[in-house]
C-alpha cells in the first residue's frame, strides 16, 4: 500500500488515501463477517430423521443429538458424527449382488466364503445374508474399531459352526429355518459380548447347494425318489384295476347262487303242489287212473321211438313179430 | 459500538493465536474417545498411559504423545494347513479379537500394531496348531453330538460316513476356548489382551476335497439305489396284496354261493319229501312215467314183451279171434 502512495501524483495520493481510509474502516466488519460465515457453517448442523448425532468435545463423547437443527461449538472443538439408526444394512456371504448399468442385478460367487463342512464331513455351498441395524451408536463408534469386519467374521464363524452341526440333508431341506434362527441368536450374543452396538435383524440362508461336482449325484437321488413314488403308484394303479372288478365278479357269483336258490325252491313248491293236486284226484279212482296214465304215456312216447320190437317171452329167440311204425311191415 | 467490536475482535484473535501456538508447540493435545496415549520425554516414558478422552496438557517441545487404539481390534490370520489327529489335512482360518490394555508395555515391547499383529500370528497360530493336531477332524467340525442324536428322528434317510459317526468329546466351540486359554497368558507381556479366538473357516486341502467329493457321490448313489429298491419292494408288496385280496374275494364269494345253494337244495328236498310222503308209490309211478317221456326219443329202440301191460290185450285177444 505504501508503494501505491509513493510513485503517484497528489490527486491520486488523495484518492488512494480516501480509499485506504474506507478500507481500514471496513476491515473489522469484513473480518467479522468472514468469521461469522465460518462460524455459522460450523455452528449449525442438522441430523436427519433416521439418524442420531454423536457429539464429541475435544474428542470426548458428551451427548447424543436427536433429528433436527442443532448448534455446536465450531473450530473442531465439537465434532458430530451422524449415525443412521433406522436403516437396515445388508451383508452378503458367498455372493455379491451388484447392479449393472441397465439396472438388473447380477451376482458373483465367492467360493472361499460359501464352501463349508457339514457335520457328516461333507461339503456344501452355502450362501446367506445378514441384515442388521445400529442399536447403540456410541458403542458402534467407540467400542470396536471395525464393526463391519466383526459382523462379517462372526457371521462366518457362527454359520460354519452350525452347519458343522447338521447333516447335508437337513441343511438342504428341513433345518434351514432352524439354522437361520440359531445363527441370528448366536451372532447377536457374540456381537453383544464385543459391544459392537449392532442389532442383528435377520440371518437368512439363500442358496444351499451341493458342490458342482457332486450335484449330478444329488439329482440322481431325487430322481430315484421320484422313481420310487412312480413304482408305488403304478402298483396301486394295478391294484385298483383288479380288485374292484374281482369284487364285482364275486357279487355276481353270489347273486347267481341266490337266483339258483329261488329257482330251486319255487320249482319244488310248484311241483309238490302239482303232485298233491294230482294225488287228491288219483285217490278217488286209483286203478283206473293209473291204467289211463300208463297208456297215455305210452301213446305219447311210442311214436317217438325209432324202432319198436315186440317179443313173446315164451319164445327163446328174439324174433320180431311185428314192426310197428315200419312202412308196409313184412 | 465500534470500539467494542474492535476489542472483541482483538481478544478473539489473540486467543486464537494462543490456542494455535499451544497446539503447535504440543502443550495441548486431544485424546479421542477411541484412543489412549503414552507420553515420552526424550524417548523415555513419563507416567502411565492416558486413556480418558478430552483435552490434555503436556510440556511442549520436549514431551511427545504416542497414540494407540483403545477399541477392540481384529486379528485375522492367514489360513494354515494343519493335519488333524486322524491325519486329515485341513485349512484352518482363525480370527481373534484383541485390545491394547497396557499402552506403555505395548509401546516398549512391540512398538506398533504391525508388530503386535505378527506376535499374535505366532501366539494364536501355534495354539491353533496344537489344538487341531491333537483332535480328530470331527471335533473341529462339529460342535455337539446333535447328528448322532438326531439320526433316529430323521429316520433311515440319513446316510452318514463312518468317520462322522465318531462321538465327539470337545467340539469346535470348546476347541476354540482351549486355543484362547493357551494363547491368552502369552499376550500380557506385550500389553495385549486376547479377548476371543474363533475358528472362521475349516476346509479340506485340495486333494482331500476331491476324495470327499468322490465319497459324497458314492454315498448319494447308495441312497439312490436304496430308494429304487425300496420302490421295487413296495411295488412287489402291493402286487402280493392284490393276489391275496383277489383270492380272498373269490373264495369268499364261492363260500357264500355254496351256502346259499346248499340251503336251497335242502329246502327243496324238504318240500318234495313232505309232498311225496303222502303217497310214495304213486309218486314213483308218476315219476317213472315222466322219465319215459323224457328218455324216449327218435333215437330209441323200444323192445316190448307181449307180457307187458301194453301188449297184454294184443296177446290174449289174438287166439280168441
Amino acid at each position: 500500500m505504501n508503494g501505491q502512495r509513493v510513485p503517484t501524483p497528489n490527486e491520486i495520493i488523495d484518492i488512494g488515501k480516501k480509499k485506504f481510509g474506507d478500507f481500514s474502516r471496513m476491515l473489522p466488519w469484513i473480518i467479522l463477517i468472514f468469521f461469522l460465515l465460518i462460524g455459522l457453517r460450523g455452528v449449525i448442523y442438522s441430523i436427519g430423521p433416521d439418524e442420531v448425532g454423536v457429539i464429541q468435545r475435544f474428542g470426548k463423547y458428551i451427548a447424543l443429538s436427536s433429528p433436527g437443527l442443532h448448534v455446536k461449538i465450531p473450530f473442531g472443538i465439537d465434532k458430530v458424527t451422524p449415525i443412521k439408526v433406522e436403516k437396515i444394512f445388508k451383508e452378503e456371504f458367498g455372493t455379491r449382488t451388484s447392479m449393472s448399468r441397465t439396472g438388473t442385478g447380477y451376482s458373483s460367487h465367492y467360493f472361499d466364503e460359501s464352501l463349508m463342512l457339514t457335520g457328516d464331513l461333507n461339503i456344501l455351498d452355502v450362501r446367506w445374508i445378514v441384515q442388521f441395524k445400529i442399536k447403540d451408536p456410541v458403542k458402534l463408534l467407540f467400542a470396536v474399531r471395525d464393526p463391519l469386519d466383526n459382523i462379517r467374521d462372526i457371521s462366518e464363524v457362527v454359520m460354519r459352526r452350525f452347519v458343522g452341526d447338521y447333516t447335508v440333508d437337513s441343511v438342504l431341506t428341513t433345518k434351514r429355518e432352524e439354522i437361520d434362527d440359531i445363527s441370528q441368536q448366536e451372532m447377536q450374543r457374540i456381537l453383544d459380548e464385543y459391544e459392537t452396538g449392532v442389532h442383528i435383524v435377520t440371518v437368512k440362508l439363500l442358496d444351499v447347494n451341493p458342490p458342482e461336482k457332486v450335484k449330478p449325484a444329488f439329482n440322481e437321488v431325487n430322481e430315484a425318489k421320484q422313481e420310487r413314488e412312480k413304482l408305488i403308484n403304478q402298483a396301486w394303479e394295478a391294484y385298483n384295476k383288479v380288485i374292484p372288478k374281482a369284487r364285482g365278479t364275486a357279487e355276481k357269483t353270489i347273486r347267481e347262487a341266490e337266483g339258483y336258490s329261488l329257482d330251486k325252491v319255487n320249482r319244488a313248491r310248484g311241483e309238490s303242489k302239482r303232485f298233491l293236486a294230482t294225488l287228491t284226484e288219483y285217490k278217488k279212482a286209483p286203478e283206473v287212473t293209473q291204467e289211463r296214465l300208463y297208456l297215455e304215456t305210452l301213446m305219447n312216447i311210442l311214436p317217438k321211438a325209432r324202432e319198436k320190437y315186440i317179443i313173446d317171452p315164451k319164445q327163446s329167440s328174439i324174433l320180431p313179430l311185428l314192426k310197428i311204425g315200419q312202412k308196409g311191415g313184412e | 459500538m465500534k470500539g467494542a467490536f474492535r476489542t472483541f475482535l482483538g481478544i478473539f484473535i489473540v486467543l486464537g493465536i494462543l490456542v494455535m501456538v499451544a497446539f503447535g508447540s504440543g502443550a495441548l493435545y486431544i485424546i479421542n474417545e477411541t484412543q489412549q496415549v503414552v507420553i515420552t520425554q526424550f524417548g523415555k516414558p513419563v507416567g502411565d498411559s492416558i486413556a480418558s478422552a478430552g483435552l490434555h496438557f503436556k510440556t511442549p517441545f520436549i514431551q511427545h504423545a504416542h497414540y494407540f487404539e483403545k477399541r477392540l481390534l481384529d486379528w485375522d490370520g492367514d489360513p494354515n494347513q494343519i493335519p488333524t489327529k486322524d491325519k486329515k489335512y485341513i485349512w484352518v482360518d482363525t480370527t481373534a479379537r484383541w485390545r491394547i490394555i497396557d499402552a506403555l508395555k505395548f509401546l516398549q515391547s512391540v512398538g506398533n500394531e504391525m508388530g503386535a499383529q505378527s506376535r499374535l500370528d505366532d501366539i494364536i497360530n501355534s495354539a491353533t496348531r496344537d489344538a487341531v493336531t491333537s483332535h480328530l477332524l470331527v471335533e473341529t467340525v462339529r460342535n455337539t453330538n446333535r447328528i448322532l442324536e438326531a439320526k433316529g428322528e430323521e429316520g433311515e434317510d440319513v446316510i452318514v460316513t463312518e468317520e462322522a459317526l465318531e462321538h465327539i468329546e470337545v467340539g469346535r466351540y470348546l476347541l476354540t476356548r482351549a486355543i484362547l486359554e493357551k494363547a491368552k497368558p502369552l499376550a500380557p507381556q506385550y500389553g495385549i489382551e486376547i479377548v476371543d479366538v474363533r475358528i472362521k473357516r475349516i476346509n479340506y486341502v485340495e486333494d482331500v476335497r476331491n476324495k470327499v467329493y468322490d465319497r459324497m457321490i458314492a454315498e448319494r448313489k447308495r441312497a439312490a439305489e436304496k430308494y429304487r429298491s425300496e420302490g421295487q419292494g413296495k411295488s412287489a408288496e402291493i402286487q402280493g396284496q392284490v393276489a391275496k385280496e383277489l383270492k380272498q374275494i373269490t373264495s369268499e364269494a364261492y363260500r357264500q354261493a355254496q351256502i346259499i345253494t346248499g340251503k336251497a337244495d335242502a329246502e327243496a328236498i324238504t318240500i318234495y319229501a313232505q309232498a311225496h310222503s303222502q303217497d310214495p308209490e304213486f309218486y314213483t309211478f308218476l315219476k317213472t312215467l315222466e322219465t319215459y317221456q323224457n328218455t324216449i326219443d327218435g333215437e330209441t329202440t323200444v323192445v316190448l314183451t307181449t307180457d307187458s301191460d301194453y301188449y297184454r290185450y294184443l296177446k290174449t285177444l289174438g287166439p280168441a279171434k
